[in-house]
């Protein structure tokens, strides 16, 4: 998938994929994909309640080893 | 749809207590809620400068994870609490959970909104220039002007 910034959030613990997460997003303009990558087991569940909350769309949620992938589309 | 807000009484000056409140408010302010903390008691030394004082004690707290069992009267000797404060902050720092200080300073970034209880300063002889900058001072009543109209209010 196509993304315009990549937010390298291995190795944090709850909540700071999230809160780091919320400050890429700001740097991004409306309608911009973020990749996130996490090993925050948390993060799958927490990503979707941040998404549904800020309306800032998961576009794809995928585990890839002992990592998750997201993409994130700027509202 | 109207921006959601989230009150929270921080009266707790463990190490183990000042997670709460700062984890919740700064995840709050990143779901776009409008938060306040305001900072009671012992709460109010987590607006310290210096946070160093900020500990965990083993003792009269049988639920904390101890490498080997520890008798409550070991728990009570001298260095005791400092050395559990400095094992959990190791802890704290391989697992990748931020520091106290970390979540205070993101969730001043994302405009959560400190207040300090006034009367605590002046219970406890403390000095406005040992806290940080950017915080109200106020009393119950500049809580409940916040509060009385929040979607969330916790006492922590």
């Amino acid at each position: 998938m196509d993304y315009n910034k990549e937010l390298d959030a291995r190795g944090l613990n709850c909540p700071l994929p999230i809160l780091k997460t919320k400050k890429a997003l700001g740097e991004l303009t409306a309608g911009q994909v973020l990749k996130v990558i996490s090993t925050d087991a948390g993060s799958v569940k927490d990503m979707e309640a941040f998404a549904k909350q800020t309306g800032n769309e998961l576009l794809s949620s995928q585990p890839e080893g002992k990592e998750y992938v997201f993409f994130l589309k700027k509202k | 749809m109207a921006q959601k807000r989230l009150a929270i009484i921080a009266t707790k000056g463990t190490l183990d207590m000042a997670y709460p409140p700062f984890i919740l408010a700064s995840t709050a302010a990143a779901l776009d809620y409008e938060v306040q903390i305001f900072f009671t008691f012992y709460g109010l030394t987590l607006l310290r400068k210096d946070l160093s004082g900020v500990k965990i004690s083993p003792l009269a707290n049988p639920a904390m994870p101890m490498p080997v069992p520890m008798p409550v009267l070991v728990s009570a000797l001298p260095g005791m609490e400092s050395m559990a404060t400095m094992m959990m902050k190791q802890k704290i720092k391989a697992k990748g959970v931020a520091s106290i200080e970390d979540l205070r300073t993101a969730c001043l970034e994302s405009g959560v909104k400190f207040i300090g209880c006034e009367m605590t300063v002046d219970l406890f002889d403390f000095k406005r220039e040992d806290f940080i900058d950017g915080i109200e001072y106020g009393g119950a009543s500049t809580f409940f002007e916040f509060a009385g109209n929040t979607d969330i209010c916790l006492f922590i």
